[in-house]
Formats: structure tokens, C-alpha cells, sequence
């Protein structure tokens, strides 16, 4: 059962959610973690792992082979990005703006642009008891993390197979980046915070999930700070509020050391055990069980 | 004049916030620009009136024409974004998975794909609570953020400032380090880099601090709830210094900051708090950057 954690936007408790729930899952069963904000991971801050190890993440951009091309300009016609170019009698590349589609390596009719890997970033991976930790981490300058969460979901699904519990902590937003780290998810898990700045985010998330038909419910986070706002908001459009997790400095306090917080501070194991048995209730969380049988 | 850029790499360092406390300092002598398309919330605080709506298009999907496709699936072969699957014995296009790369309507022997420009999003021009203008954006959901967006609500903003005769832009930046955030810090004369005393907020403000590097930008630092963990404002400040960015502020974790969220103000309209004294030094210090 694959479940994303997101957000409209950063900084809501996310990552906090994330960690928390795969490691506290984890303490019974097996969990999978990964970490699908490339462009800021921070889950691993979270999660302490000793063996573990790491591979480079590539994507595929062509490369100019002057003997072979006649100039003839096919390339830089087909590229819809302007990722190719043609100065003097040179054909360059632009590798920030190319989407390896692949339209110019396979239509010059000279076999003048195979596709050549190139490095985006990197991904690690670790495992602590019942926890698998997956990561990946967007090379600086490098502009697109849509392929880089492609394949790490593709690693997931590779090395983690089987029903177990996956936890996905999606990048913030509603654009693309979020849209690939949750198509495939079973349960999004959206974290707010009760402001107004947290209910027009919300609203955001909701509108984008629905348009991607996903299944998804609503984690309060520092509840107490504002207002009812973002409560009879879930009530008016029926949208399932699983848990709550209180407004104390003492969390933010264990957060900025890198702490788990649900072995200091109950509240937090509470909300936890409500996502939980939230999440097992579900028919994908029956099918688990009778997979194990 | 100048274009001053707030960025935080992550969310939740109370970046927007900051920045429109700042704006409601510049009143109407600046113009404001809202960057962060994505989650776009400076209007939450600001209040503008959306006027002058402007549609934005960007980049292209492909559209299959099914009365001429004859289902030969040589589209969905060459599409390397897996967006065109078969539903109900027909080909399909995913418009979400669509790049837009424009092959398949290139290869189709029947010619019964066509290229239709994408509406991602409006863009707009408001008059703001503070009698400036500001330039904001608002994307279609799950639209593309390709950074184009923004590039268009800074050049509209620069355009308006200068003839307007303005000084100063204030942009609220994108997150991440990807196309947006590259788009938000184009141009930029100077950053401000909002963090907060965490390992996260230090490991974020690491990353930004390198792409802004390599923008060969001047940047300052603002470190927020500066006084939730000692230890941790110690290392920021160490790094600061290490990387020569500016130190311009450390704004300890005060509840002006929950009453701004929840009442939907500015902090700088509480007058009298502690914060507003910090931030209105510091805003003098950013004008005289
Ligand atoms: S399509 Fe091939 S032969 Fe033609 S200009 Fe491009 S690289 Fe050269
Ligand atoms: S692979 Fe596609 S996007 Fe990249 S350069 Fe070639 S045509 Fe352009």
C-alpha cells in the first residue's frame, strides 16, 4: 500500500509526519520511507541508519556528433524546448532545457545525436530493522525533478516489493513534481496548519487531488494555532480529518535537534496511532493481511 | 533599480510572512511580486484585488483527434512519458504525463495529433492594502511550473517599476532549487535567505546558498525563531560568516508571528512589538543594501 504525505506548500509538518509514521510503523512491521522532495530531502535528517549505500541518478541528453551531422537542422526544428541550436557550424545542446523525448536523437537521419546518460543526482538508500530509508537528492543546477522521482518510485518498486506499508514524502506544491510523486499513491495524506494561509493551501492540494482522483484525508498540524477555519472547511466538503498533532514549542524544540518526536511527547504517538489504524481499516490494508496468510 | 529576491529552499521558515511584513514597510514607494506561483500566498496578508486577470499560456499537450487516428499505437511506442495509453480500445492522451515534447504529432502517419498550446495559469496586476501594486500569479491545477510563469510576473513587475518610477521590487521567491526558483533569481541585485535554527532549516539554506553562489549574487541571511535552538543559530552563524553572506537578522520565535498568520495581517502593522523594531531595522539595512 503506497501512501504520500503532502502539502500545499513547505513547512507544514510533512516531513515531520513522514518520518514519524514510517519509524513508529516500522517498530512493528516492515515500512518503506522515500524521501521524494529531491530538490530539498530532508527526511534522512530524521532517520538514523547504519549500513546503506548509494548509486547515481542519470537522464538521458544527446550528444553532438560532428562527423557524422550535415547540418541540415532537423534537430533544432523538432525540439519543442529550444534545447538545441545551431551556432556557425556547430550544433550545442543545451542540457538544462532538454526533456530526453528523445524526438531529435531518433529523426536525424544521420545518427548524429545518439542519448547519452548524464548525471541529475544521486539516490541513497538504507535499512534499520523493519525500516527501508530511500532518497534522492537533485544535483545543484540541475532544474528538473520530475525524472529523478520517477525513478526513484521505480526503485521502490523495484527493490521493496510486496504489500508492505510505503510511505511517500511528496515534495510541496501542486505542480508537476507533486503530481509524479502521488499518481500512483493509494492514500494521500495532506498535512495543514490551521491559518489562513493553511486553508487556502489546503484548498489547493484538495482541488489537485481530486483532479487526479486520488483518495486522500487531512492531517491537522499544530492545531490550536489559529482557528475553526480548516476544520468545517473538511466538514463542508467531507473531507476526513484522521488526526491531529498540537501546537507546543517543545515539538519544534525536538525538531530542530533532528529528533523523532512520538517517543518524547504522547500527543504525537496519539495522532500516529489514529493515522494508523485510519490506514489499516482500509480494504488496500485488508489485502495486506490476507497476502501474509 | 533593484530587485530584491526572498527565498528558503523549504516551505515553513515564515518566508512569506517576512516578505510581506517588508512590503507593508515599502508601502507604496516598491512594487511587490509574488514568485512563489506554486502556493501563492502573499495575497493571505496583502489583500489585492485581482484586477487585470491575464491568461498565461505555456508550452503545448498533444490532442488526438479520434475520428482520423486509426489506433496503429506508433504514438504511444515513441512517447518516452508513457502519456498515451489505450482506454476503452482507443489511444488516449494523459494530459498530466505530457510533456509536450511535440514527437508523436511529428510521427503520427495519419496526422491525427495536433499541438495545442497549454493554459497553465493567469497572471495578475492588484493594487494591494498598502497602495502598492503588486504582480501575482495563480496556476491551473496540476499545470507545469516551468518557471516561464514566473519569469513573466517579474518582468511584468520590473516593467510597471520602472515605469512607475519606482526603486525597488520586492520579490517573494519560489521554493526548491529547480526552474522556478532559477527563473525567481534571475536579475536579482541581492537575496535574502530566510532559515530557521533546525538541521533541516540548515541543510536547506546550504542548497540555496550554493545556487545563489553560482548566480554570483550578494546575499543576507535571516534567521527566524533564532531562538528556538542555540546550538543551531551558533552553526548558521558560523556558516554565514564562512560563506560571506550577510547576517541581517535574527528575529526570535514571537507569537506576533501566530496573531499575523491567523488575522491575516502583516507583522509590521502590530506597532509596538518587539518583532516590528527588528524587522523595521532590518528592512533598513535590505533598502540600503
Ligand atoms: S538532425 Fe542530425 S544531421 Fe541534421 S543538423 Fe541535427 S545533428 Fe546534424
Ligand atoms: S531529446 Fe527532445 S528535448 Fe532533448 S534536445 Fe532532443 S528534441 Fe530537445
Amino acid at each position: 500500500m503506497k501512501i504520500a504525505v503532502a502539502s500545499g506548500k513547505g513547512g507544514t509538518g510533512k516531513t515531520t509526519l513522514s518520518t514519524n509514521l514510517a519509524s513508529f510503523l516500522a517498530e512493528s512491521r516492515e515500512t518503506v520511507l522515500a524521501d521524494l522532495d529531491v530538490e530539498e530531502p530532508n527526511s534522512g535528517l530524521f532517520i538514523r541508519a547504519e549500513a546503506g549505500g548509494e548509486e547515481d541518478k542519470y537522464k538521458m541528453i544527446p550528444e553532438w556528433d560532428a562527423g557524422k551531422c550535415t547540418l541540415c537542422g532537423i534537430c533544432r526544428e523538432v525540439c519543442n524546448f529550444n534545447a538545441i541550436t545551431q551556432i556557425m557550424d556547430e550544433i550545442m545542446v543545451f542540457p538544462q532545457l532538454c526533456h530526453s523525448c528523445y524526438a531529435c536523437s531518433e529523426l536525424c537521419p544521420r545518427d548524429a545525436l545518439p542519448m547519452k546518460k548524464q548525471k541529475m543526482g544521486v539516490l541513497r538508500y538504507f535499512k534499520q530493522g523493519n525500516l527501508s530509508f530511500v532518497e534522492s537528492e537533485l544535483d545543484i543546477g540541475e532544474e528538473q525533478a520530475v525524472p529523478l522521482i520517477a525513478q526513484t518510485i521505480a526503485y521502490v518498486d523495484r527493490h521493496c516489493p510486496g504489500d508492505v506499508i510505503k510511505i511517500f514524502d511528496a515534495p510541496p506544491g501542486t505542480s508537476c513534481p507533486v503530481i509524479e510523486a502521488t499518481k500512483d499513491a493509494d492514500l494521500v495524506i495532506l498535512v495543514t496548519e490551521p491559518t489562513p494561509v493553511g486553508l487556502h493551501d489546503l484548498s489547493l492540494a484538495v482541488e489537485t487531488m481530486k483532479a487526479l482522483k486520488r483518495d486522500f484525508c487531512v492531517v491537522i498540524n499544530r492545531d490550536g494555532l489559529g482557528n475553526a477555519d480548516v476544520e468545517s472547511y473538511c466538514v463542508r466538503e467531507n473531507i476526513p480529518v484522521i488526526a491531529k498533532i498540537p501546537n507546543q514549542r517543545s515539538i519544534a524544540e525536538f525538531y530542530s535537534d533532528g529528533k523523532l518526536l512520538y517517543h518524547e511527547i504522547s500527543a504525537v504517538k496519539d495522532a500516529l496511532e489514529k493515522i494508523i489504524a485510519y490506514i489499516d481499516a482500509r480494504p488496500g490494508a485488508g489485502k495486506t493481511e490476507k497476502g501474509a496468510e | 533599480m533593484k530587485e530584491i529576491v526572498v527565498i528558503s529552499g523549504k516551505g515553513g521558515t515564515g518566508k512569506t510572512s517576512l516578505t510581506a511584513s517588508f512590503a507593508y514597510l515599502g508601502a507604496g514607494e516598491i512594487i511587490v511580486a509574488d514568485c512563489d506561483v506554486d502556493a501563492a500566498d502573499m495575497h493571505v496578508f496583502l489583500q489585492p484585488d485581482f484586477a487585470n486577470e491575464k491568461d498565461f499560456y505555456s508550452g503545448q499537450v498533444a490532442v488526438i483527434d479520434p475520428g482520423i487516428c486509426t489506433d496503429c499505437g506508433k504514438c504511444a511506442r515513441t512517447c518516452r512519458f508513457d502519456a498515451i495509453r489505450v482506454i476503452n480500445g482507443r489511444h488516449t492522451v494523459n494530459a498530466l504525463d505530457c510533456e509536450g515534447c511535440g514527437y508523436c504529432s511529428r510521427i503520427c502517419p495519419v496526422n491525427a495529433i495536433t499541438d495545442k498550446d497549454n493554459h497553465v495559469g493567469w497572471w495578475y496586476c492588484s493594487a494591494i492594502k498598502t497602495g502598492a501594486k503588486m504582480l501575482h500569479a495563480k496556476m491551473k491545477v496540476g499545470a507545469e511550473n516551468s518557471g516561464k510563469l514566473v519569469a513573466r510576473v517579474k518582468k511584468e513587475a520590473k516593467r510597471i517599476a520602472e515605469k512607475e518610477k519606482k526603486k525597488l521590487v520586492l520579490v517573494d521567491g519560489s521554493p526548491g532549487i529547480g526552474c522556478p526558483v532559477v527563473s525567481s533569481l534571475s536579475g536579482a541585485s541581492y537575496v535574502i535567505l530566510v532559515t530557521e535554527p533546525t538541521v533541516s532549516g540548515l541543510h536547506d539554506l546550504q542548497r540555496v546558498s550554493e545556487l545563489v553562489g553560482k548566480f554570483r549574487i550578494r546575499s543576507g541571511c535571516i534567521v527566524n525563531k533564532a531562538d528556538l535552538n542555540r546550538h543551531k543559530r551558533d552553526e548558521i552563524h558560523a556558516y554565514l560568516k564562512q560563506n560571506n553572506i550577510d547576517h541581517l537578522a535574527d528575529i526570535p520565535y514571537d507569537e506576533t508571528f501566530t496573531r499575523a498568520m491567523v488575522s491575516g495581517k502583516t507583522m509590521t502593522e502590530f506597532t509596538g512589538s518587539r518583532v516590528r523594531k527588528i524587522l523595521e531595522s532590518t528592512w533598513n539595512k535590505i533598502v540600503n543594501k
